[in-house]
């Protein structure tokens, strides 16, 4: 079973705060198929939000096939979403802070780093829809 | 969430008078089944008035209202299926907790004692302790766990959070959020903390100068309005087109906050999405905070 966080002053509305956090989890294997979500009851009660957010969380999950209800018992994770097994998530976060050490070693600071990634990363976009 | 063909909350040109001040003026809104309503507006916009007319509390001098389908009255059948939280949070403070469950067992017909009792001891609130020695987190919780044992269909709350802290207005709005997620309750609750609103609530009723601005899905409101930052030139073409509902002009600069109707295809703006805040304000008629920086930066290159 996994918790959610919903940050108020973030500029991601909270029902895809939660489906993010549900994505994240399965991508990290902290979920995997078979498992069940907090009833939408429970969620509320943790954190506040409206209900129908939640509804609507789930309904955006189930629409993309990583969750499905079942009458009366709750929601059930019935897939992965699309990607990579989750230890290739922190492979490329190892390889990556040793790219940010020797930036920052080269004398750039955060700004210039994430203006960086995005040049490349739009680079790269272009790149492959040419 | 199951809903009915009916609304539980509609009106149509409801005003209220007294003698010669308008306290509500005009107003025609809805409420659907299963939602949790925002009331808003600056003090003396109506907010109480509105409530207290939803309620049976006040008779209208104008229009009409029908509540869970019927008019609002003092009739006891109404009553059953109204929870009323007022301001000041009706409580006596000599009695305990659980004087108070045994009262509401004997005034409603419908009394689900057991859930008080569960929630109060989830909550650690002791029964049998006089009421005036609790917190006011403590008391307010109390006063909605006795509101939501008579079963209420539709739940009218005036200001409940204002004098709690972060922590005890967070506990109270979760506690609300797990009885609507039960089923069959409509909620609309005032209160000036849109933080809170924005989190809990899914529709918005705005009230400003006893007149209804805006009502309806926060969702749908908030895709219907865009901030355009652009330069101080002449904004007819932009009115014509859209409805302006507030503009901050400086020497250089105009930032509109408008109703959109269609794309806003003007390339010397940039449009930006508004969130519940700066929209509420924008009706109230305020400049709504400081601008992000990004926008106040492209004002001072030229």
């Amino acid at each position: 079973m996994i918790s959610f966080r919903i940050d108020g002053r973030s500029v991601v509305p909270p029902y895809l705060q939660i489906v993010q956090q549900v994505r994240q989890a399965l991508r990290m294997g902290v979920l995997q198929v078979g498992d069940k979500l907090p009833t939408v009851r429970e969620v509320v009660a943790a954190t506040a939000v409206n209900p129908n957010t939640v509804l609507k969380a789930y309904r955006d999950l189930e629409r993309d096939g990583l969750v499905e209800p079942r009458a009366g018992l709750g929601t059930f994770v019935v897939g992965r979403p699309s990607g990579p097994p989750p230890g290739t998530h922190s492979r490329l976060a190892r390889s990556l802070a040793q790219w940010v050490r020797s930036a920052h070693e080269a004398g750039l600071d955060d700004e210039s780093i994430e203006s960086l990634l995005r040049i490349t990363l739009r680079a790269a976009a272009e790149e492959e829809t040419a | 969430m199951a809903s009915s063909n009916v609304d539980p909350i509609q009106t149509r040109g409801l005003s209220k008078r007294y003698r010669r001040v308008t306290a509500l003026s005009d107003a025609s809104i809805a409420v659907p089944e299963g939602r949790i309503s925002a009331l808003i507006g600056p003090n003396g916009a109506g907010k109480t008035t509105l409530l207290r007319l939803l309620a049976g509390l006040a008779r209208p001098t104008g229009g009409e209202v029908a509540v869970l389908g019927s008019h609002p009255s003092q009739d006891s059948a109404f009553l059953a299926d109204i929870g009323f939280l007022a301001q000041e949070i009706p409580l006596y403070r000599r009695f305990t907790a659980k004087d108070h469950i045994g009262i509401g067992a004997h005034l409603n017909a419908r009394w689900d004692e057991a859930s008080v009792v569960q929630r109060l001891a989830t909550l650690g609130i002791p029964l049998g302790q006089r009421v005036g020695t609790l917190s006011g987190g403590q008391r307010a919780q109390l006063a909605l766990a006795l509101t939501l044992a008579k079963r209420p269909r539709l739940l009218l709350l005036d200001e409940p959070v204002a004098a709690l802290d972060p922590l005890a207005r967070r506990q109270f709005l979760a506690h609300l959020s797990e009885a609507v997620a039960g089923g069959g309750l409509t909620v609309v609750l005032s209160s000036h903390l849109i933080a809170d609103l924005e989190r809990i609530c899914d529709h918005l009723i705005l009230l400003a100068a006893s007149r209804v601005q805006l009502c309806g899905d926060i969702d749908a409101l908030l895709a219907e309005h865009q901030v355009l930052v652009g330069p101080a030139k002449d904004t007819t073409a932009i009115e014509r087109d859209h409805t302006l509902v507030q503009a901050v002009r400086t020497a250089r600069q105009a930032t509109l906050l408008i109703r959109r109707n269609g794309p806003v295809i003007d390339p010397a703006y940039e449009a930006s999405d508004v969130g519940l805040e700066e929209l509420v304000l924008g009706y109230m008629g305020q400049p709504a905070g400081p601008t992000p920086k990004h926008l106040s930066a492209i004002g001072e290159d030229k």
